[in-house]
């Protein structure tokens, strides 16, 4: 632990700024070790037991509704039995992602690795890479793109108009806002938790207002109540785009 | 750390183009945020209004909303995101 709390946090100017090279580890790779660990070890030692027709134990039983919720509450929903072959990528990211957010919450720990650039870029990436693979690969390259810049029923002469915004908000903007999403959503949460977390330092040490420091104390477990929702919705968002954007590459619309 | 450079933050209001680099972030996020807002607020009423209507198809209803609201926060992120971008 001491180890943990040794290593430092980067400070808030660089949350886009690139690191110090590629030996800087922090404390943000830590918590990504971590994240990457359990993910194996909680599907390691799941999936164990596999003529036991009962499921037991915590760990069998969190993997096992872990898949399901994946293929029920993500897959089914998107893509369809067409996708399943997509599960074990989107729960290994959903469980890493969560796992890295959860630590927002954890005492001691407290921060969310992924309120820092790199990771949800490459994650991000490799979402981009894999949508444009499958539709190249099912659609091949010229009716991919063809499907992809021009949408059904346009006009031609606003053609002009569409091809260019669809150009930029398919093979650019998608990458980029699934990045910002998962990192400023995880930002501005650690930002709201150090802000009342430092507002209730300050009451407490100035005299007079400790009297107010209770109502500011309630709100700080309150938020860290929320962003136990938040860490497991931005996981749940994350996965679910990744999987509308295969499907989209996957059955596109005529 | 972090909690460090909030104080650093807060106590740089001496030099007044700080001050000002400090108004138009706010001004950017709060811009930013007055769409979503309003968007948010549509999709999430919508949403209600079906799963009310039809509560057996609720649980669609839940997965289109959540996808409805992540892509109309993404405005409002881009906002924060540049909000921190900007340097004085």
């Amino acid at each position: 632990m001491n180890l943990l709390l040794a290593v430092d946090v980067p400070p808030i100017s660089n949350v886009t700024i690139w690191g110090a090279g590629p030996l800087g580890f922090n404390k943000t790779a830590a918590i990504y070790l971590f994240a990457a660990v359990a993910t194996m070890l909680l599907f390691y030692f799941g999936t164990r037991r596999k003529d036991a027709l009962v499921p037991s134990g915590i760990l069998q039983n969190s993997a096992e509704s872990g898949v399901g919720f994946v293929r029920n509450q993500i897959i089914m929903q998107t893509m369809g039995t067409d996708g399943l072959k997509y599960l074990p990528y989107l729960t290994a990211l959903f469980f890493f992602i969560f796992f890295s957010n959860i630590t927002e919450i954890i005492p001691f720990v407290q921060f969310p690795a992924n309120a820092r650039f790199g990771m949800p870029l490459a994650l991000a990436l490799i979402t981009w890479v894999i949508y444009n693979v499958v539709g190249v690969v099912k659609q091949g390259p010229l009716h991919y793109v063809k499907n992809s810049l021009i949408p059904p029923g346009v006009p031609k002469p606003i053609l002009i108009l569409v091809i260019p915004i669809e150009f930029v908000s398919t093979f650019i903007v998608r990458p980029f806002s699934l990045m910002v999403r998962l990192f400023a959503n995880m930002l501005a949460g650690h930002l709201i938790l150090v802000t009342f977390a430092a507002l209730c330092a300050g009451l407490w040490a100035a005299k007079v207002t400790v009297v107010i420091m209770p109502f500011s104390f309630a709100l700080l477990v309150a938020m860290t109540g929320f962003e136990i929702l938040v860490a497991f919705l931005q996981a749940f968002i994350f996965t679910i785009l990744t999987a509308v954007y295969i499907d989209s590459s996957m059955h596109p619309s005529h | 750390m972090a909690l460090l450079h909030l104080l650093l933050l807060a106590q740089t209001a001496a030099d007044p183009t700080k001050g000002l680099t400090a108004i138009g972030r706010g001004i950017v996020y709060g811009g930013a945020a007055i769409g979503p807002g309003i968007g948010i607020g549509l999709v999430v009423g919508n949403a209600i209004t079906a799963m009310a209507r039809q509560p057996e198809s609720a649980g669609t209803v839940r997965t289109t909303m959540f996808l409805g609201i992540a892509f109309t926060e993404a405005l409002a992120l881009f906002g924060f995101v540049l909000a921190f971008i900007i340097s004085g």
